[in-house]
């Protein structure tokens, strides 16, 4: 197509997106291998319809609660992002505690997949901050008290619980300050870190290659020239150059 | 499996991670105790000892020396390198360092200010107001109030805080008969919930005073909705999972107003009312031993107010 090769020719970034959607995986996965893609799905969701509630949120102690019951009540639509942003909230930390245990039940974070692993820890503890920084923003009785609650369970940590909860409520007790806070959090530097985790996660993905299920008998993965199979755990998880590996489109 | 890498390599050993390791002990102590020469100090051991032991842990991972340029005088030049064998710095290598060290001082500039602003300013302690509650007449002694107050005007209506008053009346426990209240604050010492008196409360007979609300309440003692725990009418805990009893304010009398205090964290009150024992310790936050051996078992520490 013109406009795709005009593009091509000037970026390379048809190519790359080709090269993303159309890259091999085993013949027998699993649909249980598409969880990963639902949490990004649900993800995007999360962050486009952030984006949109932003614009008519006010992160301010005396008008956050009205500018909400603005949004659900004469915002064209307001009540249905707002509700596809906090039921998307739960759906995506469902998702990945889901995506989690498969992984962890195919093995698929042994080797050469355990940084992506990790990388997965973290992208949970993000995603749960996320969560209890989003809970905060409706400034209601209950999000009142579970972010009192919240911040004084930090607070029970040994050593540095009492300066962790004292630097998130923004002083000594929970006041203008904690809301304009967790708002930055919620809105800048968690989805920042989400972002920059996420990309790190789908290019090891990419790079690696899918694995096979844990009762499948071929090797599966993307050829590596230095992977031993030896070294890690059962055939599915890499593919060592030989004979009987063909090379990656 | 390859071996030729696999030698175990193990470091010689040194004392370098034992200064660490008391670098950092002496770091969490600080901490603990509110020390902050300790943790100053517990920091920069730990800093000097990491450094010298990293530096012993690289110092085989040394790049060779680049290759000497012009190979025809090489051989001629080698004997004698190799007498003296001194060790030199290329220009390259310098300027590199430098510019490295440059950027590293700019980086910081730049990023350590904006640090201290994010961070720095929770930790500043604020001049707590005096809350007035209006007369002492209001408070008929023996009786309980459900007081109602914002801790800070300024902050408006984020700062409303509840308290339980009792007038004890006057109580000559110091031996000169001076006034006696019971002032407990409400947030529940497991995890910061609004504690409610567990009796009838007198709604019609609200008072506003001085921005204060004032209901009479009769309770038998307090509890909390969140988890199932209670307290009694000293706030010392009966069941459930708060670890201590609930906080108290200091109060005064100026002009015949009581005036509310600092507050405060208490160990288990003996006695009752007037007469009651108290043991005094720093606010602390929710969930947090005051005192007893699970003061040593978990150490939190409790930051200045």
């Amino acid at each position: 197509m013109v406009p795709l090769d005009w593009t091509e020719e000037r970026t390379g970034l048809v190519g790359g997106v080709k090269y993303f959607l159309f890259r091999n995986v085993p013949h027998d996965v699993n649909w249980m291998q598409t969880l990963g893609a639902a949490t990004l799905t649900a993800f995007l969701v999360q962050a486009v319809t952030g984006v949109f509630l932003a614009m008519y949120y006010q992160p301010d102690p005396n008008n956050a609660y009205e500018s909400i019951q603005n949004i659900t009540h004469h915002v064209t639509l307001g009540w249905m992002v707002r509700g596809m942003h906090k039921w998307g909230a739960s759906v995506f930390i469902i998702l990945m505690f889901l995506h989690m245990g498969r992984v962890f039940l195919f093995g698929a974070y042994k080797y050469p997949r355990e940084l992506n692993w990790i990388i997965g820890a973290l992208l949970l503890v993000l995603g749960m901050l996320e969560g209890f920084t989003g809970y905060l923003l409706p400034w209601d009785q209950t999000a009142y008290w579970a972010t009192a609650v919240g911040i004084n369970l930090n607070a029970t940590a040994p050593f540095l619980g009492p300066f962790l909860a004292q630097f998130l409520q923004g002083g000594s007790q929970i006041g203008p300050d904690t809301i304009s806070r967790f708002y930055s959090m919620h809105m800048l530097l968690i989805p920042g870190a989400l972002f920059a985790l996420i990309g790190l996660h789908l290019y090891l993905v990419v790079r690696l290659g899918v694995t096979s299920p844990p009762w499948s008998k071929t090797a599966a993965g993307r050829v590596q020239p230095k992977a031993t199979v030896a070294a890690g755990g059962r055939e599915g998880l890499v593919r060592t150059p030989s004979a009987n590996s063909e090379p990656d489109a | 499996m390859s071996q030729q890498d696999d030698k175990p390599h193990l470091p010689a050993p040194s004392i370098w991670p034992v200064g660490f390791a008391i670098g950092i002990v002496c770091l969490l102590v600080g901490l603990v105790l509110g020390s902050w020469f300790a943790v100053a100090a517990g920091a920069a051991l730990g800093a000097v000892f990491a450094f010298l032991w990293v530096r012993d842990l690289t110092r085989d991972l040394k790049p060779a020396d680049a290759p000497v340029p012009g190979a025809a005088s090489a051989e001629a030049d080698a004997a004698e390198e190799d007498a003296e064998e001194i060790a030199t710095y290329d220009r390259s290598v310098f300027l590199e360092g430098a510019t490295l060290g440059l950027g590293a001082v700019i980086g910081g500039l730049v990023t350590l200010p904006a640090l201290g602003f994010a961070v720095l300013p929770s930790f500043e302690s604020h001049k707590t107001h005096d809350i007035d509650l209006g007369p002492i007449s209001n408070f008929p002694e023996t009786k309980w109030m459900i007081a109602t107050f914002l801790m800070d005007p300024a902050q408006g209506e984020v700062s409303s805080r509840t308290a339980f008053i009792r007038n004890n009346g006057t109580t000559t426990v110091t031996g000169k008969p001076e006034p006696s209240f019971t002032i407990i604050y409400s947030r529940c010492a497991h995890l910061g919930c609004p504690v409610q008196p567990n009796g009838l409360i007198s709604a019609s007979q609200k008072k506003e005073v001085n921005g204060a609300t004032l209901i009479p309440v009769f309770p038998s003692g307090f509890g909390c909705p969140c988890h199932g725990g209670q307290y009694d009418t000293e706030g010392n805990r009966i069941a459930g999972p708060p670890v201590r009893s609930l906080d108290r304010f200091a109060f005064s009398i100026v002009k015949g107003h009581l005036i509310l205090g600092t507050l405060f964290s208490v160990g288990t009150v003996e006695g009752t009312g007037g007469d009651a024992k108290i043991t005094r310790y720093t606010s602390a936050f929710p969930g947090v031993h005051v005192d007893g051996v699970e003061r040593w078992l978990y150490p939190i520490p409790v930051p200045g107010r």
